[in-house]
């Protein structure tokens, strides 16, 4: 078996997360304003990559360019409005207080805090709660049209984990209109010429000149060639990992590989484990099925989640006899209502998915897998009617409806005098990975140069990340603190030349593309990608879900060693190295995400307490709740790399200073 | 659900240069599979008899990212109104029925392989006006500029599109009329947009020109097909603000 070597594991010196001196609320203020910039003159002699164009990386890239520097840009799609984030639904966070409900920046700083149950950085999450207004004043100008009220101003809405209304929204298109404001500004600056856009583009090593970052190969997904690409700095904008469990809310692109290229060349890694799963997906049907739909967490501001009471009631259901509506107010359980009378249905995606288990463990699902549970829109249709729940959801509604085939707008049933309506089925599923890239304070990574925003990055959301929130990072990141951060690192590079692309570092670094490329290609054996694609996805589910014990973790890295074998030995991918060929392209990232869920296990085996969207079910309260262990837990875990795929990794441990706030046992109940 | 056999006539093609013709295939798929996850079995199929897969776009599968644009039956995104290729489930098709699948058919879309076609005139038609010029810092309050709720709306449904391609592929003439109004009056209908009104609208009109999109002859096949339901009253409203522009040259 795999195991971490204890004895090994380092401290990592307090300094190296570089968080600024001062109190909390200034600590932001005291950066900007010791930190060294590059003048204009010299910003036009830097060239930065930047590797992805989701929200953390086009407004990284426009502000940038906006800046004076020179920018390269990559997506693997065919062009940089399609990344991810364009899916988003919900909503993005600040901190406005424009409903005057008491909000404020400390609010959504605690609140963040809280949500990731005690685990992320304190001075990160300030700044990002600190940045929040401007990012919707940014948004504004930018023509984004949130949301109005009929008198012109902007309006909120709320999401799990707070007791404010402070979520901005654009209909359920939130994160397509802020990505399409994004990609507005970077097509200004690619039409000046500051940005240079590669789309169908795919990052497959950083290259490493004298310890410091240096550029990338990436490869031309329409001609099949590899590509060099030289600069002063790298940024790693790539999104998350969530596709390492195959089925997922994540587009099917994404992919973890660039930031395994960069773990594999020594950027730590770091909590891997903390893994978001969201209660409110469509439930799966099928084998065939290829990803998961989410129904956005806002339903929940309207949606009330049930089982029945009655297990016989369950089994009926189970056993398609009789429908959601067929069972009155007094037989239904509002269990996240009845456990968490604070915040009701409204307690964060981590509680509210174990909530969810646990229901359907005990046998109460409501669908023929007895994996679901209802979502139920009758009380609000009885309130304020279908026009209104329509005008708010209904986009939601239709989604669902060609999914399902079933209306949830739709009347069911009355009994005694009350009208029930068809309410959705809904399930638990992966859907955002906090754990991410380590970063210190002004997002490098632990290699010079190397820099990593949005997603990729582990930086602001702890244990578990609040709904609307990672809009917020991956827009604070990319607009307001990057474009400072990265001229701390840049002042002292304006007299290095941009490096050429024909030195050793990166005729090696583009030879071992091209062989491990060669390697995929003459395995030749029997399965296709997706077929050991859907394996992983299943030992990840079963083993390092939602509930995590230390003898399945143990199972999971041996299969996942036994899956490893078999991907080098029976894999099949067509074709050949020339032109276009995505199942090798496929084959390139699931050979990532073997690695990463391993990192996944490792993580979660050495973790020995439960917290936010890590759940180990030996350290739980006898009420179910997630037990937390301060005093041995209170870190981030780095994972260094050690030079193979196959050995185990080493952990550092960054441990946590709170000085702001008290850290305490998360409650949600009253 | 009700399991159902389906014959996929399907454009395939080796590159931009080659030569294209049908082929079809025989899948065994289900009503409550969608039309993509459908393809995904194919493609199973394919591999296992050691056969080049269809390449195809797509990637959030629920019809946001616009990247899916298949031509089926005959209709961009197929029979479904309002909903991406992506969002349409087999229970739309019958048990036994032929279904032609082909790429987006326009000289400005040309095809890279099979299915996949490059749309990179629409990125290079919003870069040259599809902006608000602003840089980032220095915004003033967001609630300082209040922005009737009318507006705003129009503003949201215009900006609803998604940049698929569909009224191009739909439209006899390949005119991109419909993905330009829909962003010229995205910002024509805010405050933030009038400083650029006209440079943008002669900008983006003048691009779309150069890269060989063809004429709006008000068929409004683009508007019928649109899956994000784009209305054709955004040309009108584009018509007008280029020839205030032109007027004012
Ligand atoms: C269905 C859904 C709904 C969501 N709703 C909300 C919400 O309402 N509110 C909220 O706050 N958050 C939401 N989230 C989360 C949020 O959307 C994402 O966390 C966020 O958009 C990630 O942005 P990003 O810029 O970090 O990465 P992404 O948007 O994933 O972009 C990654 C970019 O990297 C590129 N890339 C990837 N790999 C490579 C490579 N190897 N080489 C080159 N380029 C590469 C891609 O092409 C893409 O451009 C939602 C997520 C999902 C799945
Ligand atoms: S795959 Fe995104 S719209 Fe169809």
């Amino acid at each position: 078996m795999a195991t971490i070597d204890t004895e090994k594991v380092k401290v990592m010196n307090p300094a190296d997360s570089k968080i600024p001196e001062g109190p909390i609320a200034e600590k932001w203020t005291n950066y900007k304003a010791h930190q060294k910039l590059v003048n204009p003159a010299n910003k036009r002699r830097l060239t930065v990559i930047v590797v992805g164009t989701g929200l953390a990386g086009a407004s990284a890239a426009s502000t940038l360019a906006e800046m004076g520097f020179n920018v390269l840009n990559f997506c693997i799609q065919d062009s940089p409005r399609r990344a991810h984030s364009i899916a988003a639904q919900g909503g993005i966070n600040a901190a406005k207080n424009y409903q005057n409900d008491g909000d404020s920046v400390y609010r959504l700083f605690y609140d963040t805090v809280k949500g990731g149950d005690y685990r992320a950085r304190e001075a990160n999450v300030y700044r990002l709660a600190e940045v929040s207004n401007n990012i919707i004043d940014q948004c504004v100008a930018q023509g984004v049209p949130f949301a109005r009220e009929y008198g012109g101003l902007l309006a909120n809405r709320s999401f799990g984990g707070a007791q404010v209304s402070r979520t901005f929204y654009a209909k359920g298109q939130t994160g397509q209109q802020l990505l399409l404001g994004a990609y507005s500004s970077l097509n200004r600056q690619i039409n000046l010429g500051k940005v240079k856009s590669f789309n169908r583009y795919e990052m497959h090593d950083v290259v490493m000149v004298d310890g410091r970052a240096r550029g990338i190969i990436a490869k031309n997904l329409v001609t099949g060639k590899f590509e060099r690409f030289s600069a002063h700095a790298v940024v790693i904008a790539t999104g998350g990992y969530g596709n390492a469990y195959f089925l997922s809310t994540n587009a099917m692109g994404c992919n973890c590989s660039a930031a395994m290229a960069c773990y594999r060349k020594g950027a730590y890694f770091a909590n891997p484990s903390y893994v978001q799963i969201h209660p409110t997906c469509i439930p799966v049907h099928g084998d065939q099925q290829s990803k998961l739909t989410l129904m956005s967490e806002s339903l929940r501001n309207d949606g009330r989640i049930w089982v029945p009471k009655d297990i016989e009631d369950a089994k009926k259901l189970q056993r398609g006899e009789i429908k959601g509506s067929d069972i009155p107010e007094e037989r239904r359980d509002y269990y996240l209502e009845r456990r968490y009378p604070a915040f009701g249905n409204l307690v964060p995606r981590d509680v509210a998915s174990r909530a969810a288990k646990e229901r359907c463990d005990k046998g109460f699902g409501v669908n023929n897998t007895g994996l679901a549970v209802f979502l139920d829109f009758s009380e609000a249709i009885n309130r304020l009617g279908i026009d209104v729940v329509r005008q708010r959801y209904g986009n939601l509604f239709d989604m669902y409806e060609e999914i399902t085939d079933v209306n949830p707008g739709e009347k069911g049933n009355e009994i005694n005098g009350t009208v029930y309506y068809n309410p959705m089925m809904i399930f638990p599923a992966i859907h955002y990975t906090m754990g991410g890239i380590w970063v210190d304070y002004e997002l490098q990574t632990s290699l010079k140069g190397l820099f990593a925003i949005g997603e990729c990055n582990f930086s602001d959301h702890g244990a578990n990340r609040l709904g609307a929130s990672a809009l917020m990072q991956g827009l604070a990141d990319g607009y307001f603190v990057l474009p400072y951060t990265i001229q701390n690192y840049l002042s002292d590079q304006i007299t290095v030349p941009c490096p050429g692309t024909d030195t050793p570092e990166f005729d090696e670094a583009e030879k071992k593309c091209v062989e491990a490329q060669n390697a995929l290609l003459k395995i030749q054996g029997k399965r296709s990608v997706d077929s050991i694609h859907k394996e992983l996805g299943h030992i990840m589910w079963e083993y390092v879900g939602m509930g995590r014990t230390k003898e399945g973790l143990t199972i999971a890295l041996d299969k996942l060693k036994a899956l490893r074998k078999e991907f080098e030995t029976n894999l099949y991918v067509p074709g050949s190295a020339e032109g276009m060929n995505n199942e090798l392209d496929k084959a390139f990232r699931l050979k990532d995400f073997i690695t990463m869920g391993e990192l996944v296990a490792y993580d979660a085996l050495n973790r020995n307490e439960s917290c936010g969207g890590h759940f180990r079910e030996e350290y739980q309260t006898e009420e179910g709740e997630a037990k937390r262990d301060d005093e041995n837990y209170f870190y981030v875990a780095c994972w260094d790399y050690q030079g193979s795929d196959e050995k185990a990794p080493e952990l550092i441990k960054e441990p946590l200073h709170y000085e702001a706030i008290k850290v305490q046992t998360r409650n949600y109940k009253s | 659900m009700a399991n159902m056999t389906v014959n996929l006539k399907v454009w395939r093609q080796a590159g931009p240069k080659e030569k294209g013709e049908f082929r079809t295939y025989t899948v065994e798929t289900d009503t409550d599979t969608s039309f993509l996850e459908t393809l995904d079995i194919l493609n199973e199929q394919l591999v296992n008899n050691h056969e080049e897969p269809i390449a195809f776009d797509h990637d959030c599968r629920e019809g946001i990212c616009g990247m899916c644009s298949l031509y089926i039956n005959g209709h961009p995104h197929g029979p479904a109104t309002g909903a991406t290729t992506c969002q349409l489930y087999m229970r739309r098709f019958k048990d036994g029925e032929t279904i032609t699948v082909e790429p987006w058919r326009s000289a400005a879309f040309p095809v890279i392989k099979d299915l996949m076609v490059n749309r990179n005139a629409f990125d290079q038609i919003q870069q040259a006006g599809g902006y608000v010029s602003f840089n980032c810092g220095g915004a003033q309050d967001a609630n300082c500029l209040p922005i009737s709720k009318v507006n705003a709306d129009m503003a949201m449904d215009s900006a609803t599109c998604i940049g698929c391609g569909a009224c191009v592929a739909a439209c006899k003439n390949g005119s991109a009329m419909l993905f330009v109004s829909a962003k010229v009056s995205q910002f024509a209908l805010l405050p933030q947009g009038q400083v650029e009104r006209k440079r943008r609208a002669r900008a983006m009109v003048k691009k779309m020109d150069e890269l060989g999109f063809g004429n709006c002859t008000n068929t409004g096949a683009c508007e019928a097909e649109c899956p994000k339901c784009i209305k054709i009253s955004n040309i009108a409203r584009l018509n007008r603000e280029f020839i205030k522009a032109k007027c004012s040259d």
